[in-house]
């Protein structure tokens, strides 16, 4: 039951809406998706991690709460298990608009085709809006068209915005799928299925997180990307991609702290935290390059029992004893079968493990940037009260000096420097509170993650298993048939 | 020596087993139980690969059987290596699925397999070096006796010439014909299967680095950060399913299809042999009609006596060769159904363990209390 909404005041955030994202295909053919690298999945239930040549939209079961646990929220929401305040779900969806572009590319096209291969349709619908107090969008339920360009323009700027105060902005997509693998795993032909569906897969899994985050949902960038119909288009986005923005903060950060002394950490949280950032970083690309090689054997088995399947089918063919040919052939098509089955795995392998790891490890880079944020705030405060107190001696020094005007300055200068002090320390508290506060939204927020994403892998586990078991229980009678 | 003694009973064909295998050194020894035909008391022997080579060396040299050329002689496995002189991968170019498998389990089998093929073989059970095998307490190969004269399918020139020698019988033409297409199409089966085996194999590997890390993640900070590494030796422990999973698939595959495809292709092996060397006599036997024809008459009457002779070996060669061929698809196919048969049920059975392992593990997780 939900309890009686309290009247909203200024400073907090209240989200009194469901919010549904649904990003499907819109491709004007819809059987134009070559379908050769994707298995085409024609023994099992729909899986959600396939792109499905028949434009269904895959996820419409997928809406993923996520409650609003900011600490300012807390002393509000602490009597029970259902809120009072309604938590956001967006669940974002996205699935590729292929345009003609894409197959077309003339040599003139190669700054537009650099810069984005893919348009994708981004469908948003929201619900509940009865119970909102605070109208976000415009409409319920609306469709934009973004290039890729567009998501990355919209991490540049939340970057901008949010980094330096201590926020944990997701970082967006690669441009180039090999990014972090060290193995290929398909194509990289930017026409191919494959190559648009992972980045298709990338794009809705950092949008999923943007919205997530309390804050940034509230952004008017961010509303104005999933609402307005045209958006500006994103200046100079060739060198700025998710991680390439990152890069360039944590290198400026870097810089910084290679000039400062060494931090006099007060909080030894945020000591003890750097550190296990460091290590689950290290553990982390452990891990991603552990999956890298299961995908790899996986479709490497995939490839295999295609080959002895057609060798089998090669016996079944030249056998003369009717029954053994039989069942011979009857091995063959289930071994084509399970190659179908491997395909399908390997998928799963990749879209919900290696991809999810590989998202963390680029998360930990967002959450080192901010660490040193914290660093670079703290060195300001610290290099304000040097300049304050040179500012005072300079005065002292003036009092004797029959400089009235000087002195008059000075004493202007140190109420600058005062405030400018009061304001370092300022900065620093919030920094650091936000930082706390962020660092506990990532750690409850990569238990859910995971979660899912190995229950979902469960699911594809036993799918596969019953398949075996279907498969090997049409087979054994055939078997016993030969006499 | 007479090779054929009536009075000696026979060893009973389902009877053989190889119980254990020993290692010293670079000799692998083998204990072999088996019983005869007429008792019920076991007798165990231990025998090295140099007694069963003696065996099969003698079975192919027995003097007075009449037609033996036209038997089709179960194929004995290669001279195993033991571990400490081969790597991996010689052992696998060399023995295929016979080198997979813990302790020599699937070259223990084929070797079984071998002497209950040869127990069972109506002409070659009655054979002295055979009762020898079982009975005798002296390890017989020690005592080498003279190899087999026949004559091998070898890749020279003029051996490939007779290979394809027209035949006189459609019967023969026909079986020599499908016999070279079938075996090499069962070479490929058979590499195929053996490396979707060996990507298993890898995968299992890879599942056992990818549990491993999982255990390493562990921080006991704070209560998020002790559910985390919770999740993640839940999935260690999920993925090392996968593992085991990986390794009992593999593991059927190789102890029954891998064993059948092994088998069928060194028993197709063994019947091309025969028939070569029955083409080999027919070439003979038509060199001998020519010189007999040819013959001047002071030699027409040896001519004619070589050709008589060699026709009558021939024809001997003939009547073996057909039953032994007739034999062979018989039990072929017998042989072909319970491999399958097998392989089907243990894969069945591994898939039902299998998916109710990981329900057990989707049920928990999804209880599982973020």
């Amino acid at each position: 039951s939900r309890k009686q909404l309290v009247p909203p005041s200024v400073d907090l955030p209240r989200f009194l809406f469901r919010l549904c994202f649904q990003l499907s295909p819109t491709s004007p053919e819809p059987a134009s998706l070559p379908a050769e690298d994707i298995s085409t999945n024609s023994n099992g239930p729909k899986q959600e991690i396939l792109l499905d040549d028949d434009q269904e939209d895959l996820f419409a079961e997928a809406t993923e709460e996520v409650s609003l646990d900011s600490p300012e929220r807390e002393p509000i929401l602490s009597d029970g298990p259902s809120p009072a305040i309604t938590p956001v779900t967006p669940t974002v969806i996205i699935t590729p608009r292929v345009d003609a572009s894409m197959f077309d590319r003339s040599p003139d096209e190669d700054e537009e085709a650099e810069e984005n291969g893919d348009t994708f349709d981004l469908q948003i619908m929201v619900s509940d809006p009865e119970k909102t107090s605070l109208n976000l969008f415009n409409r319920n339920e609306f469709t934009v068209k973004r290039r890729f360009s567009d998501f990355l323009g919209l991490h540049s700027k939340l970057a901008s915005k949010y980094l330096h105060i201590g926020y944990i902005v997701p970082p967006a997509p690669e441009k180039s799928i090999v990014g972090m693998t060290k193995v290929k795993v398909g194509k990289e032909d930017l026409s191919s299925a494959e190559f648009v569906e992972k980045r298709r897969s990338a794009l809705e899994r950092y949008l999923m997180r943007t919205v997530n985050h309390p804050a940034l949902l509230k952004d008017p960038d961010v509303i104005q990307f999933l609402e307005s119909t045209e958006l500006p288009r994103a200046v100079s986005t060739q060198a700025l991609s998710g991680a390439g923005i990152l890069r360039m903060v944590n290198k400026a950060a870097e810089a910084v702290n290679k000039m400062t002394i060494k931090m006099n950490e007060s909080d030894a949280w945020f000591e003890e935290k750097q550190q296990q950032f460091e290590n689950l970083d290290v553990q982390l690309r452990k891990l991603h390059a552990s999956v890298e090689s299961l995908v790899c054997h996986r479709k490497e088995l995939s490839v295999n029992t295609a080959s002895f399947a057609k060798s089998a089918a090669m016996l079944g063919n030249s056998e003369d004893h009717t029954a053994l040919s039989r069942a011979l052939s009857q091995l063959a098509e289930v071994e084509e079968k399970i190659d179908q089955l491997h395909q399908e795995q390997a998928y799963a392998d990749f879209y919900l493990f290696s991809e999810l790891l590989g998202d963390y490890v680029r998360l930990i880079t967002a959450v080192k940037g901010v660490f040193d944020h914290r660093m670079k705030t703290w060195s300001k405060w610290q290099d304000a009260q040097v300049m304050l107190q040179r500012k005072r001696e300079a005065e002292a020094k003036l009092q004797y000096a029959n400089k009235p005007d000087k002195l008059q300055q000075a004493k202007e200068e140190i109420k600058e420097w005062e405030a400018k002090v009061q304001q370092g320390e300022r900065d620093f508290e919030q920094i650091s509170k936000n930082i706390r506060r962020e660092v506990g939204r990532f750690e409850k927020q990569r238990v859910k993650d995971f979660k899912v994403v190995i229950i979902k892998y469960l699911e594809s586990l036993v799918h596969t298993q019953q398949q075996l078991i279907k498969y090997w229980e049409a087979f054994l009678p055939e078997a016993k048939a030969i006499a | 020596k007479g090779s054929n003694e009536e009075s000696a009973p026979s060893v009973s064909a389902n009877s053989i087993k190889i119980t254990d295998i020993t290692q010293d050194g670079e000799t692998l020894t083998f204990a072999i139980t088996s019983q005869k035909s007429s008792s019920s008391a076991g007798v165990c022997v231990f025998r090295t690969y140099e007694d069963f080579d003696w065996l099969q060396q003698s079975l192919l040299s027995q003097e007075d059987v009449p037609g033996l050329l036209g038997v089709i002689f179960p194929p004995l496995p290669g001279k195993p290596l033991p571990s400490t002189s081969f790597t991996q991968a010689k052992a696998l170019k060399q023995f295929g699925f016979l080198a997979l498998g813990d302790e020599w389990k699937i070259y223990c089998k084929a070797l079984e397999l071998y002497l209950q093929q040869v127990a069972a073989h109506t002409t070659l059970s009655k054979s002295k070096a055979l009762s020898s095998f079982f009975s005798s307490t002296e390890s017989p190969g020690k005592h080498r006796g003279k190899k087999g004269i026949f004559k091998r399918l070898s890749h020279v020139m003029e051996e490939m010439r007779k290979e394809g020698h027209k035949d006189v019988d459609k019967f023969f033409q026909s079986e020599r014909d499908s016999c070279t297409h079938l075996s090499v199409l069962f070479k490929v089966s058979t590499e195929k299967f053996l490396d979707t085996v060996l990507t298993k194999q890898k995968l299992a590997v890879a599942c056992g680095h990818f549990s491993t890390s999982l255990h390493l993640v562990c921080n006991h900070d704070n209560p998020a950060a002790v559910t985390f590494s919770k999740i993640c030796l839940k999935l260690s422990d999920i993925i090392e399913a996968v593992k085991v999973n990986f390794e009992k698939v593999s593991d059927n595959d190789v102890s029954s299809m891998g064993l059948a495809l092994d088998l069928e292709s060194r028993y197709q092996e063994a019947k091309k042999e025969m028939l070569f060397r029955r083409t080999c006599k027919l070439v003979e036997l038509e060199a001998a009609n020519r010189n007999s024809e040819r013959a001047k008459p002071n030699k027409k009457a040896i001519m004619e006596g070589v050709q008589k002779a060699t026709q009558k070996e021939f024809n001997l060669i003939s009547s073996v060769a057909k039953k032994e061929i007739e034999q062979y698809h018989r039990a072929r196919v017998s042989v072909l159904r319970d491999f399958l048969v097998s392989w089907c049920e243990k894969q069945l059975s591994t898939a039902q363990e299998t998916s109710a392992l990981f329900s057990q593990h989707l049920e928990a997780c999804r209880g599982f209390v973020v």
